[in-house]
């Protein structure tokens, strides 16, 4: 079988975020990247899914800029056996075109899965995923929290919340684009030999010039804010009755929720 | 021309793995493990699966093949959380499989290197005595040959990773004989876990490292073929004094890594406690003594890689240990 996991490496959580002078976007400097922690439960899915469906191997696919080698780094010592990385060759980009060179560049290569994270927690848009499946026109699930591979190893059975503790289940034909949701598994760590492991393994590179075609971005940022600071909070005083009142009164009042 | 004071990204990669590991696996359950002072095989076995045994050592025996530098984060990211599991890493690479790797017949290697490089197995390294520590020249515990067997009475204290249930053996330490005016000659003897008259009983109410697995051993007429000699007859006080010399890395990193925890606590902690109206970090006193923390913290980085460097160029890196020691564990 052959799988394939889009990763994309985003800002770690511990960062402090700086928005640039301009308002144009994020300042890049000091910022630690990670992977996005949904698409480590993708990595994770394609590793097991591979062990489970010998002969198979797990290529990672991220787009970005040189730095984001280090994920697709990351996703081989963990026991991906091949990387591709798409130069973003500093072109504008949104969901649209990101899903649209992704797709071109796995177009030709036959994949039978696609694993991806839900979203990623950078701009949390959760576009790609299904925008790629879209242009491959082959089936998506999001949200899975539970995969698996059917006995044919042309199928799985995906299940996954809809809320109030109801789940969905359902089965799917390959190829397919699997979104992870947490709890899909628990992602292995990088071993010391794994590490040794991925300096040799191959990373081709591509350019996102050469697959964009015609593609132009169909959404625009025009202005990044931070949020406001968060205020400080209110400590309340007295006797629980009192004190019941107060926060009635206050969430009545100030807060407006009730 | 270039310098560079960068790790490569394996390093760098090593590092956010064990952190993770770390901070998920090991913190959650280091407070308890301590009180109970009990020494957890889940952990044990979990830090196998990482490649944390045989860091350095041959693929070729099992090991990871991995250089110095990798090994010394290693236990600096395991220190940083807990000194127990990096004592059980270190003690482990640096004083179970190393003087086996290091001075072992090829026969000796092929027979217990595997199994200690996948952490199925752990070994101990048998120097101290009640009498012997600093001056471990003096040790009592003594071995003699006769119809290719050595026999071997006597005791060693504070022997880490020797009374696990995963316990291989220990290397021991032992008087072979007399070289006249030179003094004892002293040679170090494989003994197998379950080798009758041996026995290792595990020891309590330590007051640090409590989830680590320390053992008292006694010898009571113990006997081993010829063959579980380690190297030459008479290098003993050689081989270990070149196992502690790599040790010391080791000891840094943990000094190193308990440093680097308590400083992040002491931040965390200086940012959210309150006295006089302000966060303690913005009394000026406080905030020198962080900044003094983070500087010496970061000395003892620079010079422990250094002499990591040094020796994986095959330099000599011992003064640079020493500087660098007396830094950390301050
Ligand atoms: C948790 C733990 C794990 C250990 N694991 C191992 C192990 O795996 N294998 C092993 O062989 N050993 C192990 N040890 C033992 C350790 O190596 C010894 O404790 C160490 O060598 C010191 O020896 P000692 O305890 O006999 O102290 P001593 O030699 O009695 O020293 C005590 C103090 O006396 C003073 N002193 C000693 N000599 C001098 C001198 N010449 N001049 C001035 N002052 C001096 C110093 O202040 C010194 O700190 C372990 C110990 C502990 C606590």
């Amino acid at each position: 079988m052959k799988i394939a996991v889009l990763l994309k490496q985003v800002p770690d959580t511990e960062t402090k975020i700086r928005v640039k002078g301009d308002a144009s976007g994020i300042e890049s400097d000091g910022i630690k990247y990670i992977i996005s922690p949904y698409d480590e439960f993708a990595i994770e899915e394609a590793i097991k899914t591979k062990e489970k469906s010998a002969p198979s191997e797990v290529i990672a696919v991220s787009l970005g800029p040189v730095r984001v080698v280090d994920a697709i780094r990351t996703a081989l010592a963990m026991g991906a056996d091949k990387g591709i990385h798409i130069d973003d060759c500093g072109l504008a980009m949104d969901s649209f075109v990101t899903a649209k060179v992704l797709a071109n560049a796995l177009k030709n290569e036959n994949f039978d899965l696609i694993f991806t994270g839900k979203q990623a927690i950078d701009d949390d848009a959760s576009q790609v995923s299904q925008m790629v499946a879209e242009f491959l026109n082959v089936p998506q699930l999001m949200l899975a929290e539970k995969f698996e591979l059917g006995a044919d190893k042309k199928s799985a059975t995906i299940e996954r919340s809809v809320g109030g503790g109801t789940k969905e289940v359902y089965t799917v034909e390959f190829p397919a684009v699997i979104g992870a949701e947490k709890g899909l598994n628990t992602p292995r760590y990088a071993s010391l030999p794994g590490i040794m492991k991925a300096k040799t393994k191959p990373v081709t590179t591509l350019k996102a010039s050469d697959l964009v075609g015609e593609t132009k971005p169909k959404t625009t940022n025009v202005n990044f804010r931070l949020p406001p600071e968060r205020a400080a909070g209110k400590v309340l005083q007295g006797e629980p009755e009192q004190l019941a009142q107060q926060l009635v009164k206050l969430l009545r009042e100030e807060a407006k929720v009730i | 021309m270039s310098l560079s004071y960068d790790l490569s990204s394996e390093h760098e990669m090593l590092r956010k793995s064990i952190r993770d590991f770390a901070e998920k696996e090991i913190k959650p359950v280091r407070q308890k493990l301590d009180e109970k002072e009990e020494f957890s095989y889940d952990l044990a076995k979990k830090m196998s699966e990482l490649g944390l045994f045989g860091i350095t050592m041959s693929p070729e025996y099992g090991g990871q093949g991995l250089d110095t530098l990798s090994y010394i984060i290693a236990v600096e990211e395991l220190a940083r959380v807990d000194g127990c599991q990096a004592a059980t890493v270190a003690a482990e690479n640096g004083l179970g499989i190393g003087p086996i790797y290091n001075f072992g017949t090829e026969e000796q290697k092929r027979k217990y290197l595997p199994s200690l490089c996948t952490g199925e197995k752990l070994w101990g390294f048998g120097l101290t005595e009640p009498n012997a520590g600093s001056d471990a020249g003096n040790s009592e515990t003594n071995a003699s040959l006769k119809n290719g067997q050595w026999t071997i009475n006597g005791s060693k204290i504070f022997i880490t990773n020797a009374a696990s249930k995963i316990t291989g053996g220990v290397t021991v330490q032992c008087v072979t004989g007399n070289k006249g005016d030179s003094g004892k000659e002293i040679s170090c003897i494989i003994v197998e876990a379950g080798t009758p008259g041996f026995t290792a009983k595990e020891m309590h109410h330590k007051m640090t490292w409590r989830s680590s697995n320390t053992a008292e051993l006694y010898f009571d007429n113990v006997q081993v073929p010829e063959a579980n000699l380690l190297g030459p007859r008479g290098n003993g006080y050689r081989q270990m004094l070149a196992t502690l010399d790599g040790g010391r890395l080791a000891i840094a990193a943990m000094g190193l890594g308990g440093a680097q925890g308590a400083y992040e606590a002491a931040l965390q902690y200086s940012h959210e406690r309150k006295t006089f109206g302000q966060a303690l970090n913005k009394h000026q006193v406080i905030a020198f003594k962080l900044a003094d923390m983070a500087m010496e913290i970061d000395l003892a980085r620079t010079y422990l890689y250094k002499a990591c460097w040094l020796k994986d160029q095959g330099r000599p890196f011992k003064k640079k240990r020493r500087l660098r020691n007396s830094i950390a564990l301050k």
